[in-house]
């Protein structure tokens, strides 16, 4: 018995949304434990959104029209996402209406929104936040194309699925390329996501928040979508890591049975993935914000080595 | 060990000594320099050594041993023990434009591609595709030494440069006779004892290993 596409991508959007929390959970869970701390258990997020859910909305007076939209956007389009990486199965039909590329645009949008949110009610944590984000994205987007693209090259293709399906199926053979396009994508991925050597997700009120400080005039529904999403781009990033460079298991079709194995096997590799960043975070003190063009700077270089790689040695 | 094997193995080895070429480039601190430095020469002996089993070129592996010696733990430890006796494992040398030397250091890469692949074309070695490689490290070592001001980081671009002409010899041709690596081996020893003199000297008359101070030595009229 096998699943119809489109039920294989509902299925997909249905675990990205249920299980985001869970993996944002588990990633707090794991992190108390190895810094010696009592953990709050894997269902809290599930709780704090629940919970923001049925809290009223603040909204400064000032607040225009962008700032209440900005939510659903970057709600809607995070999860829009999760139609294109293949998370189970690369019988996906919306994966042939976008790349990576597109993906990369679609993750610019929701940054560059919520930018414009942070300025819109003309407080200065968040004019602040928003600069500081952009000046991360401005340097983090270039290496992220560059590091997706070296794996574009071996499999001749820039459709996700495409590539996974190249990829999970390719002889075993080493390729130096595709290492130096993983670190690059590690470091981009801990900018991206707003993790520790670039920004704290657990700080508010700090005059070193870069992505809280933009959000911070949310509250009730719209902070839960928000946090909500938060989640899901950590997920999505794991995944699409998982997908480029560990496609394996990930299934061809909608079969039931290799279905359940490649979720499975998500499950597991997101929870070694979750460990190593863990001990990436607890290993290492935020940078001071003067340091990042040097760190995003190094992330460009290992993907253009990677690349280069690819021509010399392969 | 299959011969393809070797030579994946042998480009993943290329690789990293491409990688700690950059590092060199980056690294700010004198200490964390040497020990790129030594991680190098690592990579380098382990590749001559695959080289050596894949090619059956067996004097290779004396050469491998030969790196090892000299480039890991000998000219390591000296420049270890030359940065503890003038005090100066604690400096962090002051360079501003490090992005714009690694953008610099990748159009050189790209240009020794281009510079080798006619004779890519033309050997039939499995280890052709690595010239490329050995000839970036030998720029990028040069690069170190056009842009950096501190005495010891010219010495160890100099030194990284030597480590790009030995993987130019193994991956053009499997290696030199034994006589010109041994008559090598013992030249870069030599190097690093009078380096080590001169390194004392300057210090001595300029209380800073800043090669810019020399320019005091013009006379101004």
């Amino acid at each position: 018995m096998s699943l119809h596409p489109f039920a294989i991508e509902l299925l997909q959007f249905c675990l990205l949304l249920g299980l985001a929390p869970a993996f944002a959970g588990w990633v707090k869970v794991l992190k108390c434990r190895v810094q010696g701390r009592s953990a709050p258990g894997v269902l809290q997020p599930y709780r704090d959104i629940w919970r923001l859910f049925g809290k009223d909305i603040v909204l400064a007076e000032n607040a225009s029209w962008l700032f209440r939209f900005t939510p659903y956007l970057v709600f809607g389009v995070t999860t829009i996402a999760a139609g294109i990486i293949p998370l189970v199965s690369v019988d996906l039909p919306l994966s042939a209406t976008a790349d990576v590329i597109a993906l990369v645009m679609l993750f610019g949008i929701v940054r560059f929104f919520t930018a414009l949110a942070g300025m819109d009610i003309g407080t200065a944590f968040g004019g602040m936040g928003s600069s500081r984000e952009m000046t991360i994205a401005s340097l983090a987007e270039p290496a992220m194309l560059m590091a997706v693209f070296t794996v574009s090259l071996a499999s001749n293709s820039t459709s996700l699925t495409q590539m996974v399906s190249v990829m999970g199926h390719a002889d075993f053979v080493i390729r130096p390329s595709l290492a130096f396009a993983l670190a690059a994508f590690i470091l981009i991925a801990l900018a991206e996501t707003g993790r520790i050597p670039v920004d704290n997700p657990a700080t508010h009120l700090e005059l070193t928040m870069i992505h809280e400080a933009m959000i911070l005039e949310y509250s009730g529904r719209h902070l839960a979508l928000i946090e909500w999403a938060g989640m899901m781009k950590l997920t999505l990033f794991f995944a699409l890591g998982i997908a480029s460079f560990c496609p394996w298991g990930i299934a061809a079709g909608g079969d039931i049975g290799s279905l359940l194995l490649a979720l499975a096997l998500l499950a597991v590799k997101l929870m070694v993935g979750a460990a190593v960043m863990v001990l990436i975070e607890t290993g290492l003190a935020k940078m001071r914000i003067f340091r990042l063009p040097d760190y995003l700077g190094s992330a460009f270089l290992l993907a253009t080595l990677g690349m280069i790689a690819f021509f010399i040695l392969e | 060990m299959t011969h393809s094997l070797a030579a994946q193995i042998n480009s993943l080895l290329a690789a990293l000594i491409l990688l700690s070429a950059f590092a060199l480039l980056a690294q700010r601190k004198i200490l964390g320099l040497v020990h790129i430095f030594a991680w190098q020469g690592f990579f380098l002996a382990l590749s001559t050594a695959v080289i050596g089993f894949a090619s059956g070129e067996h004097h290779l592996y004396i050469s491998s041993l030969l790196t090892l010696g000299m480039k890991v733990f000998l000219l390591p430890y000296i420049l270890y023990k030359l940065v503890h006796k003038l005090k100066i494992h604690r400096d962090i040398e002051a360079v501003v434009n490090i992005p714009t030397t690694m953008l610099l250091g990748i159009v050189l890469v790209v240009f020794s591609y281009h510079l080798t692949a006619p004779i890519r074309e033309l050997s039939n070695l499995m280890t052709r595709s690595t010239l490329a490689v050995a000839l970036a490290t030998v720029m990028l070592g040069l690069l170190m030494m056009v842009t950096r001001r501190h005495a010891v980081t010219q010495i160890l671009g100099f030194l990284a440069m030597e480590n790009g002409l030995f993987f130019a010899a193994t991956s053009a041709t499997y290696g030199m006779p034994m006589v010109v690596e041994l008559g090598v081996a013992l030249d870069l020893l030599i190097a690093a004892f009078i380096f080590g003199i001169f390194f004392f000297h300057i210090n001595t008359t300029f209380d800073s290993l800043d090669v810019d101070q020399m320019a005091k030595l013009k006379e101004t009229d």
